[in-house]
């Protein structure tokens, strides 16, 4: 899902980065690093925030070329408000999910960037659906994505269990973004996460001191 | 066109052992651990590969990389040791064996694709693990290696403590295998595991339907 540019002329600014989306018992949280890089070897952000707001209770997470991310961000919420103005009612994270996948699929050619969507709505609850570069929709229980991210796989498959406690899912995510943020150089600088439940809409920023420390620190 | 037959791919393609190899060192001894799997492009040419060779009676190292060159460094540097551990009159330092092998990955490093651990129980330092990545010799507490090992970085990050006993640190070693055979293609099959000693070196193969299973299976 992610691309990481070496040569900062083709492609621009880029997120190399590492995202994820766990759901729990009664919600889902979603979070992010927060560098922006160009080429690897420049950090022209180090609090960007990569946590989109779809509409009120449906984030996405954006990995890869910023202004592909950006622009196709823009026109998923205008379609989404639109629609829930048809509907007369908040938009199914599934929805969400369609809209970026149309928008990805259609133009598979030109564009280089995947999503995660997380978000609560009425009929199914928590949920997380990836968008892969190609235009791929599939739901999953948690997902992680990014360049960061293929260093957590055995982390992440280890440790997650399904119906966690707010708190525990909290800490899962919080430890499995400190770990790929300890090993790949386009990841870092603080933790954003946003937790949506039933209730509505939580900001987490974790800066890089309140971190958990393992072994080797 | 006799010019255009190429035969099945696996004769032309290159035979690599992309695997996943770990060495964790505790007080007393060492564990060293790999998956089994050698593959030439796309095919599985051997499932049944063990690549922890010795290089001495207490002293073994893991195989990863281009499978024609790693077999023939750890070769060569048993020769080499079998003749130094006889001019010396007795059994060879750990950080001799790793020595001689970073000798042959550092002169010959752009012929020599190959990355091997090094790991053992000497009298003088009791158990240690060498990385040799490149043609570097660096002692460290333990050791990930190969194409599987980017995977499972966030665990062992999480996972390893100082201090574990012999036992601790074989579950680690099956553990961490487990996860990165799960993720990455080119690992797989069956799980060897060595643990040295004071008093023992012994070999382990543990079957792919023993070994642990994680949330999605």
């Amino acid at each position: 899902m992610e691309k990481h540019y070496a040569d900062s002329q083709t492609k621009g600014v880029s997120t190399g980065t590492t995202i994820l989306a766990v759901t729990f018992d009664g919600g889902v949280i979603i979070g992010s690093d927060s560098r922006a890089s160009i080429g690897g070897e420049y950090v022209s952000s180090k609090t960007i925030n990569k946590l989109i707001q779809l509409h009120d209770q449906i984030f996405c997470c954006i990995a890869g070329s910023l202004a592909d991310a950006q622009a196709i961000t823009k026109a998923a919420k205008f379609h989404l408000s639109f629609h829930s103005v048809q509907m007369e009612n908040p938009p199914l994270v599934m929805a969400a999910a369609s809209v970026l996948k149309e928008l990805c699929y259609k133009n598979k050619e030109e564009l280089q960037a995947g999503f995660i969507t997380a978000g609560w709505d009425r009929k199914k609850g928590p949920q997380v659906y990836v968008v892969s570069l190609g235009g791929m929709l599939i739901s999953q229980p948690f997902t992680i994505a990014g360049s960061g991210s293929t260093f957590i796989y055995g982390y992440t498959d280890a440790k997650y269990k399904p119906n966690m406690t707010r708190e525990e899912c909290q800490q899962f995510a919080i430890n499995a973004l400190t770990l790929a943020m300890g090993r790949d150089n386009v990841s870092g600088g603080v933790v954003h996460l946003v937790v949506i439940t039933e209730k509505g809409v939580e900001h987490v920023v974790v800066p890089g001191d309140k971190l958990p420390k393992f072994h080797d620190e | 066109n006799m010019l255009e037959e190429s035969g099945p791919e696996w004769l032309s393609e290159e035979v690599k052992t992309g695997t996943t190899i770990i060495a964790i060192e505790y007080n007393g001894g060492v564990v060293l651990g790999s998956d089994s799997r050698v593959s030439a492009g796309a095919s599985v040419v051997n499932r049944v590969m063990n690549k922890l060779s010795p290089l001495h009676d207490k002293i073994y190292c893991a195989l990863s990389g281009s499978a024609a060159d790693a077999q023939t460094i750890a070769e060569i540097v048993n020769y080499q040791l079998d003749v130094h551990s006889a001019e010396i009159g007795e059994d060879p330092q750990v950080r001799s064996a790793a020595t001689l092998v970073k000798n042959i990955s550092y002169k010959y490093k752009e012929e020599l694709s190959a990355h091997l651990i090094v790991a053992g129980w000497d009298r003088r330092e009791g158990g240690q693990v060498f990385a040799t990545l490149n043609g570097l010799l660096t002692r460290q507490p333990f050791a990930v290696g190969g194409s599987g090992s980017s995977y499972v970085y966030g665990f062992v990050d999480a996972e390893y403590r100082k201090g574990m006993t012999k036992e601790e640190c074989q579950k680690f070693v099956v553990n961490t295998l487990t996860l990165a055979m799960s993720r990455d293609g080119s690992s797989g099959g069956v799980a060897y595991i060595v643990s040295i000693d004071e008093h023992s070196t012994e070999e382990k193969v543990i079957l792919g339907n023993k070994l642990p299973t994680f949330y999605d299976q």
